[in-house]
């Protein structure tokens, strides 16, 4: 087990590494950067001077090393729109995507688990038939057109919910949802192939046969075991939330991450952006990484491969 | 049926069970494979859904210079924002039977001339990533080892990488245009290609008629391109499916925080942003839209469903 975790940590440090240089070669993108700075108009004095003092006249080998070093340490830099510390504005905001995430995947879950199950309960029955037109439907929907309808309907005609903002949790109700139920399709069909695949196994004929109550085999027997793949998906699907939570954070005035993140885009805040996607990604590796981690230790075949 | 792939298992449960050893004797009187097919397709519900809607909107699509009412670029604030013709409003006109935006644009046109953008990126991006995913997916699942440990590395990081916020950087950074989206769309949605083909891959080349094959002396590429390739052809084809319905709700994703299309073109995506001030009181501006892209992802969704059910050997019956 402990070799494994070391092998699986391993491959989290690379990965991490790699999304590192990816992120820092952002500052590329648009050309020099030093020219982007200075702004238009700049004179070539003004951007020397530039390239001087952000050092974008070091080789870019070098630079990456140190702006890797100082993210180690902490510090991703400065942004040049809010003239502030970039990773204390970036941690001050995921709390509120962690949060929002957090809901939208309880909403998955408590959605998509029991559907799920009854799917599995009865193969091709209304049930399953119902589950699997959600299913279909849902990964069908554009998240901002649904994010919109939800507004129009419990927002606008019905005056149920507040509509943006994060004054209450009330105001979490409908960015959850329409953040969440992108994911249901993809736990509720894990969960049904799983509890079909235990459901046919041999303990659970023999726990019927020795007269437990059809509930308890269910529920302790059956599901139990069919929900550990549900479980590392959810972690990974939990990452995948954080970075689509942008178009949601946007439509409803959600002071996040992503939120940040697109005002970031629209100011050009290359130091900003950059930090965001490497936050992102870091956690989504430390996600994965733990999953897998989880995995090796509920069903030991794992570990071997 | 006799061309399609056998696996081992499934010869060895063929000389066990009766009645598939029986099937030589009244074989004169089953239909023929491409009767079967015939039927399979036209009896699989949502298949037929998918394919007509998907060609209907590819009909408007192709056809939208001949049938649009009106010119989708053509403004005048004077018919501003005139409601669709179900609406119980004087305001409705036949002229315009979907309605006009906020800058007087025929809404019908618009929508059609959008699902050439739709449609267009969706192919394009899903091509892309088709070439990329297919190789790294197939080479890693052929040679094994060393390769396919690279290969893996790689689709973790890419997968490790939020995919809108990248997107969106990296086309603000470089700046909009159709051919960088459809570009940065294309690098960025490759891994379901490579991981399904990967494993796909990793289950045909232990078969026989690969073994075949390389004892014959046939090159790699051969091998690769005339055995593996059309053996996996069918879960391709899925992928493919799912993928381009992918890239289109990405682009629409794009188009609405305002990095994709960029005005006056048509996008489904951009319609919607710029209808968003509207909602309160002319919400079929963000409906009809909507509506179109949801029933062209459904469409292609279904088809791709659907095919897989009726190519794959092992989901038959």
């Amino acid at each position: 087990m402990i070799q494994f975790a070391l092998k699986r940590l391993g491959i989290a440090v690379l990965v991490a590494l790699t999304v590192s240089m990816l992120s820092f070669s952002m500052i590329y993108l648009s050309g020099d950067p030093a020219v982007a700075l200075a702004g238009e108009g700049a004179s070539q004095e003004d951007i020397e001077n530039v390239r001087r003092v952000y050092g974008f006249e070091r080789p870019i080998v070098v630079q990456y090393g140190d702006w890797l070093v100082r993210a180690l340490q902490g510090d991703l830099g400065r942004s040049n729109y809010l003239k502030a510390d970039v990773a204390t504005v970036v941690f001050e905001r995921l709390p509120t995507t962690m949060l929002l995430g957090a809901c939208a995947l309880a909403f998955a879950l408590i959605l998509s688990i029991p559907l799920g199950v009854l799917a599995a309960i009865r193969p091709n029955s209304m049930i399953d038939r119902f589950a699997l037109t959600v299913a279909v439907i849902g990964q069908a929907m554009p998240s901002f057109w649904f994010a919109l309808t939800l507004i129009l309907w419990f927002g606008i005609n019905w005056r149920m919910l507040p509509i943006t903002g994060t004054a209450s949790w009330l105001n979490f109700i409908m960015p959850s949802i329409a953040l969440g139920y992108y994911v249901t399709p993809a736990v509720m069909r894990l969960t049904r192939a799983g509890m079909l695949e235990v459901l046919s196994s041999d303990y659970i004929r023999t726990a019927r046969a020795k007269g437990l109550r059809p509930m308890t085999v269910l529920f302790k027997h059956a599901l139990r075991n069919a929900i550990i793949p549900v479980v590392s998906l959810s972690a990974v699907q939990f990452g995948f939330m954080l970075g689509g939570s942008i178009v949601i954070e946007t439509i409803f005035a959600i002071n996040g991450l992503g939120f940040l993140a697109w005002e970031s885009i629209q100011r050009a805040d290359v130091a900003m952006m950059q930090a965001i996607v490497l936050v992102l990604s870091v956690f989504y590796i430390l996600l994965t990484f733990l999953a897998d981690l989880l995995n090796g230790f509920l069903d030991p075949r794992i570990r071997v491969a | 049926m006799s061309d399609t792939v056998k696996t081992p298992n499934m010869r060895a449960s063929s000389i066990q069970t009766g009645p598939i050893m029986s099937r030589g004797v009244d074989e004169v009187l089953e239909p023929s494979p491409g009767l079967l097919l015939r039927r399979r397709i036209f009896g699989h519900t949502g298949l037929v859904i998918g394919a007509g809607v998907l060609l209907i909107i590819f009909l408007m699509a192709v056809l939208a210079p001949v049938i649009s009412p009106g010119d989708p670029y053509d403004q005048d604030l004077s018919r501003k924002l005139i409601p669709p013709i179900w609406h119980e409003s004087e305001k409705a006109t036949w002229e315009h039977p979907l309605g006009t935006d906020l800058l007087g644009r025929d809404y019908m046109s618009r929508l059609f001339y959008g699902a050439r953008i739709s449609l267009l990126i969706g192919l394009a991006a899903m091509l892309i990533s088709g070439v990329i995913g297919t190789t790294l997916g197939v080479l890693a699942g052929y040679f094994g080892g060393k390769v396919d440990m690279v290969v893996n590395f790689i689709i973790t990081t890419r997968l490790s990488m939020p995919v809108v916020l990248v997107a969106l950087a990296v086309v603000s950074l470089i700046g909009s245009s159709l051919t960088v989206v459809i570009w940065v769309l294309g690098l960025l949605i490759w891994d379901r290609f490579a991981v399904v083909m990967r494993s796909a891959t990793q289950q045909v080349r232990g078969l026989d008629f690969v073994a075949a094959a390389q004892s014959l002396g046939c090159s790699t590429r051969r091998i690769i391109l005339s055995e593996i390739m059309p053996n996996i052809a069918n879960q391709l084809i899925v992928i493919a499916t799912i993928e381009m319905a992918h890239a289109i709700l990405l682009e629409a994703a794009l188009s609405f925080l305002g990095l994709g299309v960029q005005p006056p073109d048509p996008s489904w995506g951009l319609m919607i942003a710029e209808a968003k001030g509207m909602i309160f009181f002319d919400a079929w501006l963000i409906t009809i839209p909507g509506i179109a892209l949801f029933a062209l992802v459904l469409s292609i969704n279904l088809l791709g469903d659907g095919m897989r059910d009726v190519t794959a050997p092992e989901n038959r019956n």
